[in-house]
């Protein structure tokens, strides 16, 4: 059943992104209501999927590398359901399609291991600290998303060519605002996770501490210098990009220190 | 029952002509009560916009209405003839829907002639002109119009400098409105496009003209402020959107200057929209970071594009249309009596 939902939500998400597709081939780009309903219906069959592997394993389901990656991948579509609408970015749905659908497919297909890692004593501190940190990374990602937007819509605008995308592509300072929020909104969950973690007193390997400290000190950076008019938004958007590239590069690592022995 | 259609419009003669069989609102009950004499005449309805003057009638007997229609219209013209006259049902209603679609239109695709027949029908109606067929004619109409509209690309892009101007400055800024626009050289197509985007919310219009009366002038008629040409670079703070149309041999908007200006910009970016030839604004000016210069080549090439995009969506658009006229000449052979 588990694996049915995740299946089913993936091949949901990869007609919609090919649907995403065709428009775009087509010059007929609206995928608003396509795209939503698609991740709507995804982010349904995989909190399904996620309850029932809770279910089973007596906690939240991030004790894998697996459970890690379906768990992000459904924090990206949770956050774009709440912030998405909120700034009228209905194309970042399309953006966001095939980053979700990615992370389904390399947790379905790719030969991770999927053995649930479960400790002795359960701590709900732990967890609280584990999936917030993961649903932060799903801002990240949102904001790495809506970076990838800004540039795309600051290199059609200088390039002076028109377009479709010029003309789908939401205006260029909702993308700046859209990105610098979400990367607060990331900050803010992190530091909150952070903080629950120090409270838990569990153990930390100095790798995965540094390697979570430098991504928490990358995004405060990249919002002071915001925040003070030093980092003009394309520099954020890229910044936002880069930083999502090393969560995504990292997380198998951090999942792997953080796996009880 | 027979659809007819008479009429003349921009592509068979020129606006002197076409003035001749305008037919004002203030002449149309007169217009409908003449057209109504014609004997077998079941219904009519008057189109009468800049680019067209059209008759559509419907009749059991449709070639003495045909002669009718044609006699009117002549009668108003001092004896020109009327270039488009069909009795032809098929031709009619395909004509009708093109229309309504944009397809007849001058430029390709504009919406504005959707309004103009929906009150030309509509006061055919008030007025007890239009029978059981032209209601159902027109009725379809519209709705052929909206399937075309949302189904095709028929309506993308902006097709003239001002729209062009206008879109991209919602593609950079969103919403329009608190924006400020300073005019650099106060000419006609300048304060056209100062004025599509006033008219999309724009705040504060700040002119500067070598000749201060004109600027002025022109900030008085769109509500705006008028600086004295040597002092505009002091005027700038805040403003979103320049637009340059002066007479200068040479760039008035260096790069080097700008930097030094919008060091008090903040992160807000400057849309430039050079409208002079010779140039105004310093090419490299694009280079800067948040700053969006477009000359008047490129608007014009957007704008191109935008008539290319709708002129190859126009066979999509036809396909569309004949699925409709069959379907109402079906309607039509299947209730042929008259009604009102």
């Amino acid at each position: 059943m588990p694996n049915f939902l995740l299946f089913a939500s993936t091949l949901i998400l990869l007609c919609s992104f090919g649907y995403t597709m065709f428009r775009l081939g087509s010059g007929r780009l609206r995928p608003g209501r396509t795209n939503l309903a698609a991740l709507i219906a995804a982010f349904l069959l995989i909190l399904g999927d996620l309850w029932l592997r809770g279910q089973a394993q007596h906690s939240c389901p991030i004790n894998s590398l697996f459970d890690v990656l379906v768990f992000t991948a459904w924090s990206i579509i949770l956050i774009y359901l709440l912030v998405g609408s909120a700034y009228r970015l209905s194309l970042l749905g399309a953006f966001t399609t095939p980053l979700v659908l990615l992370m389904l497919l390399t947790a379905e297909f790719a030969p991770l291991d999927r053995t649930p890692r479960l400790r002795a004593m359960r701590d709900p501190w732990i967890e609280f600290h584990a999936s917030l940190s993961l649903i932060a990374y799903g801002a990240f990602a949102l904001a790495g998303l809506a970076g990838i937007m800004y540039l795309l819509q600051d290199r059609q605008l200088k390039s002076r060519k028109g377009g479709t995308l010029l003309y789908n592509l939401p205006p260029i300072t909702d993308l700046a605002i859209a990105n610098t929020r979400l990367i607060w909104l990331g900050l803010g969950l992190l530091t909150v996770a952070f903080a629950a973690g120090f409270v838990s007193g569990m153990q930390v390997n100095s790798i995965k501490f540094w390697t979570s400290a430098s991504i928490w000190l990358a995004y405060a950076l990249m919002v002071a210098l915001r925040q003070i008019h030093t980092l003009a938004p394309r520099r954020t958007a890229t910044l936002s990009i880069a930083a999502l590239a090393f969560i995504l590069t990292t997380l198998p690592v951090i999942q792997h220190l953080s796996a009880p022995k | 029952m027979t659809i007819l259609c008479a009429g003349i419009t921009h592509r068979e003669a020129a606006l002197e002509i076409r003035e001749k069989f305008a037919i004002g609102n203030h002449e149309l009950q007169e217009a409908l009560d003449t057209l109504r004499t014609i004997e077998g005449l079941c219904g009519a309805v008057v189109v009468s916009t800049c680019n067209r003057v059209e008759l559509y009638a419907s009749s059991m007997n449709p070639l003495p209405v045909r002669d009718g229609i044609r006699r009117f219209l002549k009668s108003r013209t001092c004896g020109l003839e009327v270039p488009f006259c069909t009795e032809d049902s098929l031709l009619s209603v395909r004509h009708l829907f093109r229309v309504a679609s944009g397809l007849e239109s001058m430029v390709v695709g504009e919406t504005e002639i959707l309004g103009q027949l929906k009150q030309a029908y509509s006061a055919a109606s008030d007025h007890g002109a239009t029978n059981a067929h032209l209601n159902k004619l027109f009725q379809h109409a519209f709705r052929v119009a909206k399937q075309v509209r949302t189904e095709t690309n028929i309506t993308r892009g902006a097709t003239s400098v001002g729209s062009v101007a206008v879109d991209l400055a919602g593609k950079i800024f969103g919403d329009l409105g608190g924006r400020k626009v300073m005019i650099l050289g106060a000419g006609d197509t300048s304060e056209r496009v100062a004025r599509s985007l006033v008219s999309r919310g724009v705040r504060t219009v700040i002119v500067a003209n070598r000749t201060f009366d004109r600027a002025a002038a022109l900030a008085d008629q769109i509500g705006g402020l008028a600086v004295h040409f040597d002092h505009w670079h002091t005027a700038f703070d805040e403003v979103d959107i320049l637009i340059c149309s002066t007479a200068a041999p040479h760039p008035i908007v260096t790069r080097e200057k700008l930097e030094l200006i919008l060091r008090g910009h903040g992160e807000r970016p400057l849309f430039i929209i050079d409208l002079a030839v010779p140039r105004d604004v310093d090419a490299s000016v694009n280079e800067l970071e948040n700053v969006y210069l477009y000359d008047i080549d490129s608007i014009e090439e957007i704008a191109r594009q935008s008539l290319n995009i709708r002129q190859a969506e126009i066979v999509r658009c036809e396909a569309l249309i004949e699925t409709h006229v069959a379907d109402f000449l079906h309607w039509m052979h299947n209730h042929p009596t008259h009604s009102r």
